[in-house]
């Protein structure tokens, strides 16, 4: 006998007959939901990290001191890569006997690579998008320059040697934001022109960039080559060593996003093993019929692993395919929200999509279908004969190893896989444990009730196993539906509370301290409230436990360029609001006095600095040593003053520093900030509202891609309801027939059916609500560090929704069944 | 293998005995039958239900494993194999005919007659079956599906299977039980009739006197022993 040939041909008759459908109904949606929420989450995040990129103007940023070698520009012309140059330096500007202090930036045709920059013509004009780049002989400039030099938009300023007229307002410069704290006022010149100025000597502050924008996989491809080149003095950039504030919104978006996609396999995964167990009861009689017209044992399990096999592989090429289908229609949906265009999908997701089918497939499906191969020949005589119990340490292997293997994949974060894993298990133990005292407690209840109670308690109490199977499946179903809308509520309301609208939009830098007051005093006649004015000390970090600190001693860019940077460092009595302490303790009012620092943990994980260590830094030419006191989160994207490094008062109170505060300033007091520049020179204001739109942007288009990304869930559970629903089938289509041929009423059996179905659903709500609000209590504590609180009314609405939504489908599936004639009922089976 | 010159009898049982252990003691289903069954003939063993007809003829066709006693089918000692030798031994040679009819709800009455075949790598199956239910008088009716056929059509389907690879023994389960006295009569004509025709040998269980009769011999089960018929 040829078992693969025979194999197929009864996967095609299993095909056309219906067999198959809901295996491969739940394997279809687990891979269309896998896929498109790959494709999706995959261009989506590719988006996202485009249109983030618009902080450094380009996907990736080359910088250096020293002018940029031209191989770095001949490889990007090499690879046809668009690119741009970019120069900034400090530098001074003049117009009559004024002068003042600006951040020049040169830059060439073709910048910015990504996002937009925008100009108004005229003080009072609208801004717009700016199509070029200053002219020759041109500059743009910061609106607060105008006040400082007394001038308008086209009179003359001398920069260096040359002269230049001004021509416009810079309203918004996509990678200004990059350099925060170290900028003053912007002007922009041709790259042309720089030459003429004479301003490039030796001894001058230039900072050159490369700006390259193109393909993730040509742009991670020219970061390897340009890094291996290991010139000195070159850094290479890309957004997520750039911006902390960016990446944590990113980073957060991502993992929700990865966690969906895990919840969609997770749902898909409970319905396939549910399908698996019907198909394997419905295939019994097969398998002995087949043993016993001659074929072995190893022939049938042949027989049904190439039939699953092929199962698995038509499933999963129509769930690519539908995956395909839904991505694109969601990209046209939710693509208009992106200001450029949409990468296109990558094949990955498709190959991602096949591996997951036949994953979950050999997961949960392989046990039950091996087992086929154990049912006793003499069935044929015996209908009650089955095979021997699947064994439930070799299903939870299985089950298990494909769990493991998908969700570390899937979710790309091991702390976050490992606990939802140990949740689910958990919740799996509690579950079984649970079905089975229902089973033992329901038994004496159906004695003491009548009618459709009696029907009903009796149908779960007289099947333990399908009982125990069916609340199991609803009860993960449920657990990981909620645990998602949990996380997926508080995320999004930390999103949206992270940046609120009267969120700090105008910093002030460069206070001197006798000006501390009468800054206070000026922003709160003008009826401006600030978090307060911290003081700002400019240090550079010397030695970790007595070890100097080198940029050779790292390996990853940004701790090589944080060990060659001088940081913002401050001294507080209190932490600020939105930083929370993770390791250690904050000093109290007596300790005020210590030698002591508390640093930001990314920081101290990036440059391995151990809580305890003791750092060394130098300040204004003189040495500070303290201790690392506590370690502490940053919630970078709140746009509070905030700073990596704070010592104590004790330790750097008397050191000199200058002071920053950051405010809210509404639209109609924008006057008060040129009073502010007028009155106090010295004093920088930054205007940070343009980025802020553009983390809230951000921060809205992520939450669109989660909610639509939560929909896939949501199908994958309608599946595994339908999945579980169907489990017991079989059982009750015999049952109703016997009962209606005995006589009793259609409405009692539609009533038994509700109440049964009702309860069990109930359950699992109720159960996987407590399951859910553990498992998202260590997810957000450990994972996605959101506030978290125990919803008691979750429970109550789980319970409510569970027993609706079990209740009323399960009804609805089994009236067929008692509209069906008995006698046909009874043919079927 | 072991061969004997036995073959000219494609059925024996010697000292064949069946019981079960149960938490209530022993029970004796089988008590030392002995029986032989000649080339083309037609034996009915009748009995009360509950007697054991169908133990005894899950044993003789290997589907179950005696407590003790030795069956040949075709000379071999079922004894000597295991439970995929007995298999391989039924493959293409064995056929059955079942109370419940056992047709596969997904396959059409031709795919059900098709399948023995096609599990013996025959070729030309699907003609051979076509022919079988042909023979059975459901040329109509092949691509029907049991559910859409009457309970006589699908054992007559059950039939035509059981015959189409031309089997040398064909064990046959209450094949009347579940159907009317008409529709019992006529799926009885076309059980006798293709035994005729292939001179293949029939063991019949059965409870139906009037069935047993149109058999060579009748043998009858009372209490776990095999007693010859009047």
């Amino acid at each position: 006998m040829n078992a693969f040939q025979f194999a197929l041909r009864l996967l095609r008759r299993d095909w056309r007959a219906g067999e198959l459908r809901l295996l491969a109904s739940a394997l279809v949606i687990a891979v269309a939901s896998v896929t498109s929420v790959g494709f999706f989450t995959d261009r989506i995040e590719r988006a996202m990290a485009r249109q983030a990129s618009e902080v450094l103007a380009a996907d990736l940023r080359i910088e250096s001191n020293r002018p940029l070698p031209e191989i770095l520009v001949a490889e990007a012309e090499r690879l046809k890569l668009p690119y741009a140059r970019t120069l900034s330096f400090p530098s001074v500007i003049l117009h009559r006997d004024t002068t003042q202090l600006v951040q020049v930036k040169a830059v060439s045709q073709g910048y910015p690579l990504r996002g937009q920059m925008r100009v108004r013509d005229s003080v009072d004009g609208e801004d717009r998008e700016a199509v070029t780049v200053p002219a020759s002989g041109e500059v743009w400039l910061e609106e607060r320059l105008l006040p400082l030099l007394n001038i308008t938009l086209g009179d003359s300023i001398k920069l260096g040697k040359r002269s230049f007229k001004v021509a416009r307002i810079i309203t918004y410069e996509p990678d200004r934001s990059a350099n925060l704290f170290r900028l003053a006022p912007r002007l922009m010149v041709p790259t042309g022109d720089i030459g003429e100025t004479g301003l490039l000597g030796p001894a001058s502050r230039v900072r050159h960039y490369l700006l390259l924008a193109g393909p993730p996989s040509l742009m991670d491809d020219y970061r390897r080559w340009a890094e291996a080149l290991d010139i000195g003095g070159v850094e290479v950039e890309d957004i997520r060593s750039a911006r902390p504030e960016l990446r944590s919104a990113l980073d957060q978006g991502g993992r929700f996003l990865r966690l969906a996609a895990a919840t969609a396999i997770l749902l898909c995964m409970v319905a396939v093993a549910l399908s698996s167990r019907r198909f394997v009861e419905r295939q019994s009689d097969s398998s002995a019929l087949i043993r016993c017209l001659g074929a072995s044992r190893r022939e049938v399990v042949q027989i049904f692993i190439v039939r699953l096999l092929g199962l698995g592989l038509i499933a999963s090429l129509i769930g690519v395919l539908a995956g395909l289908g839904v991505q694109t229609l969601l990209i046209r949906l939710v693509g208009h929200w992106f200001s450029s265009q949409i990468p296109a999908p990558t094949a990955w997701p498709l190959v991602s999509g096949m591996i997951t089918g036949i994953l979950v497939l050999i997961g949960f499906s392989l046990p039950s279908i091996i087992r086929l191969g154990a049912v006793p020949p003499l069935r044929v005589f015996r209908r009650h004969l089955d095979a021997p119990p699947i064994s439930y340490l070799l299903f939870l292997a299985a089950a298990l190893l494909s769990l493991s293997i998908l969700l570390i994949w899937q979710i790309g974060d091991d702390k976050m896989a490992l606990r939802l894993i140990g949740g689910l298990l958990a919740g799996l133990a509690i579950l079984l444990l649970i079905s089975r005292m229902l089973v033992y407690l329901l038994a004496p209840l159906r004695n003491l009730t009548a009618g459709s109670w009696r029907y009903g308690l009796a149908s779960l109490s007289r099947n333990p196993a399908t009982t125990s199977i069916q609340l199991t499946g609803f009860g993960l179903g449920f657990t990981v539906l909620l645990l998602l809308a949990i996380v997926r509520v508080d995320l999004l309301a930390s999103w949206q509370g992270a940046l609120p609208d009267d969120s700090p939009n105008q910093f002030l830098i460069n206070i001197q301290p006798q000006e501390v007051d009468a800054v206070d005093a000026l922003l709160a006649q003008g009826g401006i409230k600030t978090n307060g004015l911290f003081p700002m000390i400019r240090g550079r970090l010397v030695s970790i436990d007595g070890n100097p600190v080198s940029r050779d001693n790292y390996e990853n860019p940004r701790a090589q360029r944080l060990a060659t940077r001088d940081f913002n460092i401050s001294h507080a009595t209190q932490p600020q609001s939105d930083n929370k302490i993770v390791s250690g303790n904050w000093w109290t009012e007596t300790q005020l006095h210590e030698a002591w620092f508390s640093v930001e943990q990314g920081l101290a994980e990036t440059l391995g600095i151990p809580l305890g260590a003791e750092l060394e830094f130098e300040i204004a030419g003189s040495r500070v040593k303290g201790r690392v006191e506590n370690l502490r989160t940053v919630e970078w994207d709140s746009f509070n003053v905030n700073f990596f490094v704070i010592g104590t008062p004790g330790l750097l109170g008397a050191r000199p520093a200058t002071y920053i505060t950051s405010f809210y300033l509404p639209k109609e007091k924008r006057r008060l900030l040129h009073t502010l520049v007028q009155r106090f020179p010295s004093i920088t204001a930054l205007d940070v509202t343009a980025l802020m739109t553009q983390v809230r942007t951000i921060m809205d288009r992520g939450a669109l891609a989660v909610e639509s990304v939560f929909l896939f869930t949501l199908a994958a559970g309608l599946v595994l309801l339908y999945a579980g629903i169907q489990a017991s089938h079989e059982l009750k289509a015999q049952e109703t027939a016997v009962l209606r041929t005995l006589g009793v009423k259609r409405s009692v059996l539609l009533l038994s059916t509700l109440l049964e179905f009702a309860l069990l659903g109930g359950l699992a709500g109720l159960v996987s609500a407590a399951l859910a609000s553990a498992i998202s209590y260590s997810l957000a504590h450990a994972v996605f560090n959101l506030p978290w609180q125990l919803d008691l009314s979750m429970w109550f609405s789980a319970l409510l929704f569970g027993a609706l939504c079990v209740g009323i489908a399960g009804t609805l599936a089994s009236r067929t069944l008692l509209n069906t004639p008995p006698l046909v009922t009874m043919r079927k089976i | 293998m072991l061969q004997t010159s036995s073959n000219q009898h494609p059925v024996t049982a010697s000292g064949l005995v069946k019981f079960v252990e149960t938490s209530a003691g022993r029970i004796d289903i089988l008590q030392r039958i002995d029986l032989t069954v000649s080339p083309g003939e037609a034996v009915a063993i009748l009995g009360a239900s509950g007697s054991g007809k169908s133990t005894l003829l899950g044993l003789l066709a290997g589907l179950d494993e005696a407590s003790s006693g030795e069956v040949r089918l075709f000379g071999t000692s079922l004894g000597d194999l295991d439970e995929d030798g007995r298999a391989a031994l039924r493959a293409g040679k064995v056929g059955f005919v079942f109370q419940s009819f056992q047709l596969l709800s997904g396959m059409t009455a031709l795919e059900n007659v098709m399948l023995p075949l096609e599990l013996a790598g025959e070729r030309g199956a699907e003609a051979a079956a076509k022919a079988a239910l042909t023979a059975a008088g459901l040329s109509q009716r092949l691509h029907h599906y049991p559910s859409q056929l009457s309970g006589g059509e699908q054992q007559r389907v059950a039939l035509a299977r059981a015959f189409a690879p031309d089997p040398q023994v064909l064990f046959a389960d209450e094949p009347t039980a579940n159907l009317d006295a008409h529709t019992g009569e006529t799926v009885a004509d076309l059980l006798f009739s293709l035994q005729e025709q292939s001179d293949t040998v029939l063991i019949l269980v059965t409870h139906d006197e009037m069935l047993a009769r149109r058999c060579d011999r009748r043998l009858y089960l009372r209490d776990g022993v095999l007693e010859n018929g009047a």
